[in-house]
């Protein structure tokens, strides 16, 4: 057992940082590294960067626009791009409904969506949960009714991420309401500006737009836009779910976010000297980047084993539950660290959707930017993707048999 | 980077897995803790037969060409079977100061011994004023003729009221040095007493004993530490066997306990406190490796803050799944003729060995400043 990066792990990491300095433009790096929510404008440009490279989806098969990349190499590129404050570019395409597409999708459907995603020319969204289904997601009951060569939705999805901004949804919906409930569901790509659908904003506690209703009223689907085949919608999504499974521990965003939260223990003081010569602040601030080194440790572990590793499943349930909450302890030690600055609303971003402001609101340090609303917004880390009850739910059940 | 562990490690931890299952039950281990010496010497020759006092050590060393990994091999399967035998204190901790501290000659005759299982020895470092501080060496020796005066008090020595062998810390004129001390010399007298967790452990009052000096006079400290990261990684992986024992004991006991007529693993709060469970064992598992890849480091300072984040991590996770544990068996873990509860007392034990976590979180906090003024 020897545990180094191997050499060529590591070199290819240096190759990787040396090429992100050289592309990324720097006015994008500078508002990442400080934290700032990256623009619309700075995502699509940095998407045709990558794309101009064949970096856009190092994850996916070569012949549909990927690198086919292992899962360490496209690990290592992760924790250069978000050292560097690259943008984070559309999750729902290229994580998401992309390999679901290239997997299940038929032809037409590859060549008429997979290049405008590598591109950032196509934005998507999930249309996965409903009012009433949350973590219980197969009990959704949007239906798709087939008319000639067109389905006919109707129903309401919500906390749909980016719909606002969203060219197309991917969306879970019945087609059979006789089967039992995982049994008639499909998969089936809509397109967001068809008679009948509607988009209605969800502002959330940290005065920002993400999130949405989106009502579907009689919406006519062309039928050629179902993926797969009929009512096999439910495995298609937890092959989407199930895909990626150390990009759950987020832990190179965390890493950044740690990089972060040091830089403001370094200059904000209390009692005259910086946060980071203040034992009782250090000693919080070192357990979570402890925490954060056992999670890496953790991510490296599950990228080394091989599927069908027994030991897989205990290894890689700890990723998503741990990683969410490390997000969330961070952000909020942030705001504590940042005093005043940390409890006062200042800007996020040039031309972010905030909520209507109450009162003006006012420059601050660069460092202090958005971090409150991301204490605020992270309070959903532990919610989304399968709530964290869930998550335990699933390892008392798949790792320990209960 | 590896994880998976090369044929002969496959080999060696099936093979002291086996002797765990087979040789080393609970009531077995009871029996131990009541006898003489308070583990069995016929193990202990066992032990060297089956090469293990050796596996953790390079063949420059005297040993078999093995090193941490085999070291956290051997002991995770003492963590789990809550093995009492010296071999922390001994093969590890001793065998490791004196191959970092002594000269060529003291190396072959001690350290060859120590392998053979002839000689068991120990590392008489630790101090009650200590608390992690290991340059804080109060016990002092002189210069007497050929050889040295020793004076001073060593606390809570692990092995050693069995050791023949004792391996003396003492502030010389400019540093620390480390003294080879006959256990029976004159002027030694051992207090011995038990640990929480059963195991003998003897403090050590040196009254102008006579020492003969290993290696450099002064410059011992290094060594001292490195041997002290050995054993705190060596704890750690006996945490995470203890640990990962108690998970599953534990999750077998749910599985069959009935009351309110359905069994226990059917209550979805005690199923969400044992994923908890299973979290934190997994995590402290990887900060295992991590703590075992820090070793070989060459700075001294960046090898002891990550020993000392793999300390805190892997020993609040013991202590917390240990006690859940307990709790989760309910009346029967708190006895004294059941598992459970006595891997909670090694946890515990692990937890304030070689500095409690304030220490170890501040000795890391420390690196991290030093990393951040270096770069401003």
């Amino acid at each position: 057992m020897t545990l180094d990066l191997a050499p060529a792990d590591a070199a290819f990491q240096a190759e990787m940082r040396a090429l992100i300095a050289d592309v990324l433009p720097q006015d994008i790096a500078r508002r990442g590294r400080q934290g700032f929510h990256a623009t619309d404008e700075d995502v699509q440009r940095w998407m045709r960067i990558l794309n101009e490279r064949g970096l856009s989806a190092v994850h996916w098969p070569v012949q549909y626009g990927g690198a086919d990349w292992t899962p360490m190499q496209r690990h290592l590129f992760q924790i250069e791009l978000r050292a560097a404050g690259a943008p984070v570019p559309d999750q729902a395409a290229l994580e998401l409904v992309g390999p679901v597409l290239y997997t299940f999708g038929d032809d037409a459907q590859k060549a008429q969506y997979l290049p405008a995603i590598l591109n950032g020319d196509t934005a998507w969204c999930q249309g996965f949960s409903e009012p009433n289904s949350g973590s219980d997601l197969a009990s959704l009951k949007t239906t798709a009714v087939r008319e000639g060569d067109h389905y006919i939705v109707n129903g309401q999805k919500t906390w749909t991420s980016e719909a606002h901004k969203a060219d197309m949804m991917f969306a879970l919906v019945r087609t059979d309401s006789e089967a039992r409930p995982q049994a008639g569901i499909s998969f089936l790509l809509i397109d967001m500006r068809s008679p009948g659908v509607s988009v209605r904003p969800i502002y959330t506690i940290n005065e920002g737009l993400s999130v949405n209703e989106v009502f579907l009223d009689n919406v006519r689907v062309p039928a050629e836009n179902l993926v797969g085949e009929e009512n096999k919608g439910w495995g298609y999504a937890k092959f989407l779910l199930t895909n990626e499974r150390t990009m759950s521990a987020e832990t190179p965003h965390t890493a950044a976010d740690l990089a972060m939260l040091k830089a403001i223990a370094a200059v904000e003081k209390r009692g005259g000297r910086p946060l980071i010569e203040d034992p009782l602040f250090a000693a919080r601030m070192a357990r979570f980047e402890i925490d954060l080194m056992a999670l890496e440790a953790a991510v490296m572990r599950v990228l080394h084993m091989e599927e069908g590793d027994p030991a897989l499943n205990a290894t890689a349930s700890v990723l998503k539950l741990r990683g969410s909450e490390l997000r969330q302890r961070i952000a909020d030690l942030a705001v504590e660290a940042l005093g005043d600055l940390g409890l006062g609303v200042f800007p996020d971003v040039e031309g972010q959707d905030n909520m209507d402001v109450l009162a003006p609101v006012p420059p601050a340090p660069d460092y202090a930017a958005g971090w409150l609303s991301r204490a605020m917004f992270r309070r959903a880390t532990t919610i989304y993707g399968g709530a964290n009850e869930i998550q335990r739910t699933i390892i008392a059940k798949t790792v320990l048999g209960l | 980077m590896h994880f998976s562990l090369t044929d002969e490690q496959t080999a060696l931890k099936d093979s002291v897995q086996r002797f765990c299952e087979r040789d080393y039950d609970f009531e077995h281990r009871r029996a131990l803790l009541r006898g003489d010496d308070g583990f069995s010497r016929d193990h202990w020759a066992t032990f060297a037969e089956l090469g293990w006092l050796g596996a953790g050590l390079s063949e420059e060393d005297f040993g078999y060409g093995g090193g941490a990994v085999e070291t956290a091999i051997m002991q995770e399967a003492f963590g789990r079977a809550l093995v009492v035998e010296p071999y922390l204190s001994c093969a590890v901790i001793a065998a490791r100061a004196v191959a970092a501290v002594a000269d060529a000659a003291q190396k072959e005759a001690l350290l060859s011994a120590i392998v053979a299982g002839e000689t068991l020895a120990t590392l008489a470092h630790n101090e009650v004023q200590m608390r992690g501080d290991d340059a804080d060496v109060t016990t002092t020796a002189i210069p007497d003729g050929a050889g040295w005066r020793l004076n001073g008090r060593k606390s809570f020595i692990l092995g050693g009221p069995s050791a023949d062998v004792l391996l003396v810390s003492a502030r010389t004129g400019a540093g620390v040095s480390l003294f080879q001390v006959g256990a029976e010399a004159e002027g030694v007298e051992r207090i011995v007493y038990h640990a929480v967790d059963g195991r003998r452990v003897a403090d050590i009052v040196l009254t102008d004993v006579e020492g003969a000096l290993l290696g450099q006079a002064d410059a011992a400290l290094p060594g001292i530490e490195l041997a002290i990261d050995h054993g705190v990684v060596g704890v750690l992986a006996e945490c995470v066997g203890a640990m990962d024992a108690a998970l599953w004991l534990t999750r077998d006991y749910l599985k069959t306990r009935r009351q309110f007529e359905t069994t226990l693993n059917t209550f979805q709060v005690l199923q969400h406190r044992m994923a908890d469970m299973l979290v934190e064992t997994e995590l402290a598992r990887s900060m295992l490796l991590r703590a075992v890849a820090c070793l070989p480091d060459a700075d001294p300072v960046s090898r002891r803050a990550g020993v000392s984040a793999a300390k805190v991590q892997i020993t609040e996770a013991a202590v917390k799944v240990t006690a859940e544990a307990i709790q989760l068996h309910g009346g029967i873990g708190v006895t004294e003729e059941y598992i459970v509860g006595h891997f909670y007392k090694r946890a515990v034990l692990a937890r304030g060995l070689f500095g409690a976590s304030d220490f170890h979180l501040e000795r890391f906090a420390a690196q991290t400043r030093r990393a951040l003024e270096a770069a401003a």
